[in-house]
C-alpha cells in the first residue's frame, strides 16, 4: 500500500501532497519537511530507497523517490509494494504528466495542481495502484477534462 | 452590492508566488481566505468550485482550510461535473472519518454510484475507496459489488480497489464479494486484471479459507503470466520491451501467497517461474523488477532445490549490477533468505562484504546487517577484519549498531580469548564513544572471566588510556580493570606481550587525571574513584590514595562525595574490613549469550545495567549498600547500617555474586560456621555477627516456619506460603512477640531486598508489641522473586538502647530454584536485609 505521495521542489516547497492515511494537518506539514530533509541530503548516484523517517515511517515503510530536474517525486510505501515496481510507477506517472502537459515542467504542476490530482487519481486510488497504462490514463483524463469544458461558465 | 467575482486559482497562485517573505505570503493567504469565507456565506453557487480549488491550494501550503469542508459537500451534491470533481477531491483531502460531516456524503455517493455518467460513478468509487468509513462502506458495499460485475472496465477496475478498501474497513463483508470474483480473471482489460489480482491478494491475505479457495486459480494465473511473456510485442502494454511488467509482478506476488506451504500449487508454478527467471530481459529496471519478484516467490514457496539455487544466483548477480537500486533490493532479499538458505548465501559473502565499502548509506546498512548474519565460526577472523575496518570508516549513525554487532559476534565465535580481548580493544579504541552504555558491564564481565588474560588486558587498556581519555566506555572499562588488576600492571606480569614498566604513582596519576579531566562524565569519575580505592589493597601508596579519597569527600558531585565519604570511613573506622571488601572479583557466571541488550532486558529494569556502575563497587563496599537500603526505604529516619564482616574470607567457589554477598556477611559459603566474635565498634545500633543457615535445600513449595530473630525478649517468627494465583510470590507472615516486662512501642518492621525482587509490606496489625507475650504483632510481606534469586537475608535490630554485644541473630536463606539459563550475577544488588527497629525504653 502507498501511504503517501509527495512532490516537492529542490527547496522543499510542496507541489502536490496526497496522503492515503489520515494525518493531522500539522503532522502532514512536518512529514513534508522531514521527508524533504531526508531526500535532499542524498547524492545523485545513490539508490532511490530510504528507510522512512520517524514521522511517517514505522519499520515497514520505505521512501522511494526519483529526482527529475527541479522536482522530487516521493512515494512512501509499505512492504506489500515492489520497490522496483514503484520506481517504474513513478516513471509512468511522470511520463503521463508529460503527455498531458506537453513537456511538463514545474510551473505546470504549480499552476494546475488540481489537474495533477486528477491525473494521479487515475493512477493510484486509495493507496493502491489502479492503472499503469499511460495511454489509458491520458485518454480517461482527456475525456473528463472535455466534460468539464463543455459545462459553461465554470472555470476554476 | 454584488461582490466582485472571486479571483481565479491561477491568479491566486501567481499572487502568492510574488510574496518575498513568509509573512507576506501569510498576509495574502489570510486576505484571500476572508474573501472566500464571505463568498461561502453568500451561498454563491457559481464560484464555489473556484473557491474550493483555491482553498485546496492553500491547504497544500499548510494553511487551515477546514471551513471549506461543508462546501465540498455542497459541490458533491451539485449536478455539474466540474463541481463534483473538485468537491470530491476536496472531500478526500480535507475530510476524514473522524469528522461526522463525512457521513453526509453517503447519500450523494450512493446516488453517484448509480449515475448515468461513468466518470461521476468513477469519482464516487474513488472517494469511497479512499476515505469511506466503516458505516459508509457498510451502506454502500452492495453498490460496489454491483459495479464489480459490470462490463465497463473503467468502472470494474475501480470497483475492485474500492472493494479492497471496504474489506479492510469491514472484514465481515468479504464474503459478499466472493461471487463477483468468479470471472474476474477472464477479463481482457489489463487494468481490471491488475486490480482484480490486488483484490484476490487482499482476500487471500485476510482469510485462510479464501486462500484455500483461490488456490484453484493457480493454473489460470500461470496461463495469464505465460501469455504475457510469450506473446509478441504488444504496443498497448509494452514498457521497455516487456509486456505489462506491473501485471506480471502482481501475479507473481499472488502466486507467492498461493504457493506458500502448498506442494501442489508450488508444483504447478515451478515451470513458469523457471521460465520467467531465465527469459526475462534484465537490461532495464522493469525486467529486474520482474526477476526480483520471481526470486522472492521462488524462495517463499516449496520450490525444488535447483530453482532455489537459481534464485540465489540471480540475487548474487544482482549484487554485481551497476545499478544501486538492484544491489539494494538484492541485499534486502538476501537478508530475508539468509536464515533459510544460509549456505547458498554464504557463497556470495565476498560480494556482500565488498558492499560495505559502497558509498551509498542504504546499501552499507544492508550489507552490514547481512554481514553480521553471515558470520560464523569458520569465517570469523576474516569477517571481523572487514567489519572492524568498516567500523573505522563508517558514518556515526552506524557505529553504535556495528559495535554492538561486533561484540555479539565476537562473543559467539571468538576463536581465542586473546583474540576476543583484542577485538574488544579495537572497538573501544576506534569507536569508543559510540559503544552503547550497556556494553560496558558486559565487557567487564568478559574480562573478569578471562582470568589468564588479566595482565594482558589491563596493560593494553592502560596503554590505551595514555593515548586517549575522551571515549567514556573505554575509560570506564579501563578504570575498572586498573582498579582490579593494577597489581598485575605494576609487577609487569604480562605474558602475551612485552610487559611495560609502570610505577604505582604513574597509575595513580592516570586515574587521578580522569577524575579531574573535563572529558570525564560523572559515571566515569565514579569508576575511577572506586578504582583508586581498590588499589589501596593492591598498591603500597596508601597515603596518596587516602589523600585523594579525602579530597573528594567534599566534591560538589554528590555521587562522588558519597563514595569518597564512605571510602574514607572505610579507612578510618573499618580498616580491618578493607582487604576483604576490596578483594579481587570472582568469576561471574555467564549470562545467556544473547548479547548486551538481551541481558539488560532480563533484568526487567528500564535503565538496568548488568553490572551497574554505581552498584558494582558497592558489592565490595557495604557502606553504600546501606544507602541502597536508604533509597529503598526512602526514609531519612533509617540509619545506615555498616555491616560487619568476618576477617577471614573464604575463597568463593565461582558462584554467583550473591554468594559473594553471602560470603561477606556470613562466615562461610554453604557450610555454616559459627560467628566468630568480632569486636564491634559501637555506633548507636547493634551490629551483629551473622551466621548462615540454609533454610532448606529443595524447591518444595512448602517452606517451614522459622524464627528469624530471638533476642532480648523479642521473638520474630516467619511463616511462609506460596501465593495461590502466582506461585512466584512468597507470602511471609511475621509474628512478633515480646516476653519482656514492658511493651515495645513504635515497633516497625522494615525490609530491603535486591532490586530484582518486589516487596510488598502490608500494614502491620499494630506497632506495639505487648509485654509478657500477651499478644503479637503480625504483618504480611509478599515477596516476588521473578528471577528466583538466591537471597540471603539478615535481620538486624536497631535500638537506641541496645548496646550489648551480639547475640544470635539467625539469618536465613531463602533459596529458590535457579533457572539454568538465567544468571543474576549482574542483578543490581543490595544485601537483602530485614531490619528491625524496636524502640526501646
Amino acid at each position: 500500500m502507498i501511504k503517501a505521495i509527495l512532490i516537492f521542489n529542490n527547496h522543499g516547497k510542496p507541489r502536490l501532497i496526497r496522503f492515503y492515511q489520515y494525518f493531522a494537518e500539522d503532522m502532514q506539514q512536518q512529514i513534508i519537511r522531514e521527508t524533504f530533509h531526508l531526500v535532499s541530503k542524498r547524492d545523485d548516484n545513490v539508490c532511490n530507497f530510504l528507510e522512512g523517517g520517524s514521522l511517517i515511517g514505522g519499520s515497514d515503510y520505505k521512501l522511494i523517490y526519483r529526482h527529475y530536474a527541479t522536482l522530487y517525486f516521493v512515494f512512501c510505501v509499505d512492504s506489500s509494494e515492489s520497490e522496483l515496481g514503484i520506481l517504474d510507477l513513478i516513471q509512468v506517472f511522470v511520463e503521463t504528466l508529460d503527455k498531458c502537459f506537453e513537456n511538463v515542467c514545474e510551473l505546470d504542476l504549480i499552476f494546475h495542481m488540481d489537474k495533477v490530482h486528477y491525473i494521479l487519481q487515475e493512477v493510484v486510488m486509495g493507496g493502491m495502484v489502479l492503472e499503469t497504462n499511460m495511454n489509458e490514463i491520458v485518454a480517461q483524463v482527456e475525456l473528463q477534462n472535455r466534460m468539464e469544458k463543455s459545462e459553461v461558465n465554470q472555470v476554476i | 452590492m454584488r461582490m466582485p467575482a472571486p479571483i481565479r486559482l491561477r491568479e491566486l497562485i501567481r499572487t502568492i508566488r510574488t510574496a518575498r517573505t513568509q509573512a507576506e505570503e501569510r498576509e495574502m493567504i489570510q486576505k484571500e481566505c476572508a474573501a472566500i469565507r464571505s463568498s461561502f456565506r453568500e451561498e454563491d453557487n457559481t464560484y464555489r468550485c473556484r473557491n474550493v480549488a483555491k482553498l485546496l491550494y492553500m491547504h497544500m501550503l499548510g494553511y487551515p482550510a477546514h471551513f471549506g469542508q461543508l462546501e465540498c459537500l455542497k459541490l458533491i451534491a451539485s449536478q455539474k461535473f466540474t463541481d463534483k470533481r473538485i468537491g470530491y477531491l476536496g472531500a478526500m483531502l480535507l475530510l476524514d472519518e473522524r469528522q461526522d460531516v463525512h457521513l453526509l456524503m453517503t447519500n450523494c455517493i450512493k446516488n453517484d454510484l448509480n449515475h448515468s455518467t461513468q466518470y461521476v460513478q468513477g469519482l464516487a468509487l474513488c472517494t469511497l475507496g479512499c476515505m469511506g468509513s466503516s458505516e459508509m462502506c457498510r451502506d454502500l458495499a452492495g453498490e460496489v459489488e454491483k459495479l464489480l460485475k459490470t462490463s465497463n472496465s473503467y468502472l470494474r477496475k475501480k470497483a475492485a480497489l474500492c472493494a479492497v478498501h471496504v474489506i479492510r474497513k469491514v472484514p465481515e463483508l468479504m464474503e459478499m464479494f466472493l461471487p463477483a470474483t468468479k470471472n474476474l480473471l477472464s477479463e481482457k482489460n489489463h487494468g481490471v486484471l491488475h486490480t482484480s489480482v490486488v483484490l484476490l491478494t487482499e482476500m487471500c491475505e485476510r482469510s485462510p479459507d479464501m486462500l484455500s479457495h483461490f488456490r484453484k486459480l493457480v493454473p489460470q494465473l500461470v496461463r495469464i503470466l505465460k501469455n504475457l511473456i510469450m506473446s509478441g510485442y504488444s504496443p498497448e502494454h509494452d514498457v521497455s520491451g516487456i509486456s505489462d511488467p506491473f501485471l506480471q509482478v502482481r501475479i507473481l506476488r499472488l502466486l507467492r501467497i498461493l504457493g506458500k506451504g502448498d506442494d501442489d500449487s508450488s508444483e504447478a508454478m515451478n515451470d513458469i517461474l523457471a521460465q520467467v527467471a531465465t527469459n526475462t530481459e534484465t537490461s532495464k529496471n522493469v525486467g529486474n523488477a520482474i526477476l526480483y519478484e520471481t526470486v522472492l516467490t521462488i524462495m517463499d514457496i516449496k520450490s525444488e532445490s535447483g530453482l532455489r539455487v537459481l534464485a540465489i544466483n540471480i540475487l548474487g548477480r544482482f549484487l554485481l549490477n551497476n545499478d544501486k537500486n538492484i544491489r539494494y533490493v538484492a541485499l534486502t532479499s538476501l537478508l530475508k533468505t539468509v536464515q533459510t538458505d544460509h549456505n547458498a548465501v554464504q557463497r556470495h559473502r565476498s560480494t556482500i562484504v565488498d558492499c560495505l565499502k559502497d558509498l551509498d548509506v542504504s546499501i552499507k546498512r544492508r550489507a552490514m546487517e547481512l554481514s553480521f548474519a553471515l558470520v560464523n565460526g569458520n569465517n570469523i577472523r576474516g569477517m571481523m577484519k572487514e567489519l572492524l575496518y568498516f567500523l573505522d570508516s563508517c558514518d556515526p549513525d552506524f557505529k553504535a549498531d556495528c559495535a554492538s554487532g561486533i561484540f555479539l559476534a565476537a562473543e559467539k565465535y571468538a576463536p581465542s580469548k586473546r583474540w576476543h580481548i583484542d577485538t574488544i580493544m579495537r572497538v573501544l579504541t576506534t569507536a569508543g564513544s559510540y559503544v552503547r552504555d550497556d556494553s560496558v558491564p558486559n565487557l567487564i564481565q568478559l574480562i573478569t572471566n578471562s582470568v589468564e588474560m588479566h595482565a594482558y588486558t589491563v596493560q593494553r587498556l592502560y596503554k590505551a588510556l595514555l593515548d586517549d581519555i575522551s571515549q567514556q566506555p573505554l575509560v570506564q572499562v579501563a578504570s575498572w580493570c586498573i582498579g582490579e588488576y593494577g597489581d598485575l600492571l605494576v609487577s609487569g606480569q604480562c605474558e602475551e606481550e612485552e610487559p611495560i614498566q609502570v610505577s604505582e604513582d604513574e597509575v595513580l596519576d592516570v586515574l587521578e587525571g580522569l577524575l579531574v579531566s573535563n572529558l570525564s562524565t560523572p559515571v566515569t569519575r565514579g569508576y575511577s574513584l572506586t578504582a583508586i580505592m581498590k588499589l589501596s589493597t593492591r598498591f603500597s601508596s596508601l597515603n596518596r590514595i587516602k589523600k585523594v579519597v579525602s579530597i573528594y569527600g567534599s566534591s560538589i558531585d554528590v555521587e562522588l562525595q558519597q563514595r569518597a565519604v564512605e571510602y574514607n570511613a572505610l579507612f578510618k573506622k573499618y580498616d580491618h574490613m578493607r582487604p576483604a571488601l576490596l578483594e579481587r572479583m570472582p568469576i561471574m557466571e555467564k549470562t545467556a549469550t544473547n548479547g548486551p541488550s538481551e541481558t539488560v532486558q532480563t533484568n526487567g529494569e528500564t535503565d538496568s545495567t548488568i553490572l551497574d556502575t554505581k552498584h558494582l563497587p558497592s558489592i565490595s563496599q557495604p557502606a553504600s549498600q546501606a544507602n541502597d537500603l536508604l533509597d529503598l526505604l526512602g526514609g531519612n529516619d533509617v540509619v545506615p547500617i555498616i555491616q560487619t564482616t568476618v576477617p577471614t574470607k573464604p575463597a568463593s567457589a565461582g558462584g554467583e555474586l550473591l554468594d559473594l554477598l553471602g560470603d561477606l556477611s556470613l562466615t562461610g559459603g554453604p557450610t555454616p560456621t559459627p560467628a566468630s566474635s568480632v569486636p564491634m565498634s559501637q555506633p548507636p545500633f547493634l551490629l551483629d555477627g551473622l551466621t548462615s543457615q540454609p533454610l532448606f535445600n529443595d524447591i518444595a513449595a512448602v517452606i517451614p516456619p522459622m524464627t528469624a530473630y530471638n533476642k532480648n525478649g523479642l521473638i520474630i517468627e516467619f511463616t511462609f506460603e506460596r501465593s495461590n494465583p502466582n506461585p512466584n510470590i512468597a507470602v511471609i507472615t511475621i509474628h512478633a512477640t515480646n516476653s519482656t516486662e514492658a511493651d515495645m512501642t513504635e515497633f516497625v518492621f522494615q525490609a530491603a531486598v535486591p532490586k530484582t525482587f518486589q516487596l510488598q509490606l502490608l500494614s502491620p496489625s499494630s506497632n506495639v508489641v505487648p509485654a509478657f507475650n500477651q499478644g503479637s504483632v503480625t504483618q504480611v510481606i509478599r515477596v516476588l522473586n521473578p528471577q528466583k534469586v538466591r537471597c540471603y537475608c539478615e535481620p538486624r535490630t536497631h535500638s537506641a538502647s541496645y548496646r550489648s554485644r551480639s547475640s544470635e541473630i539467625s539469618p536465613f536463606v531463602l533459596k529458590h530454584l535457579q533457572k539454568s539459563d538465567e544468571c543474576l550475577s549482574g542483578a543490581k544488588l543490595n544485601i537483602a536485609k530485614l531490619k528491625l527497629r524496636a524502640a526501646s525504653h
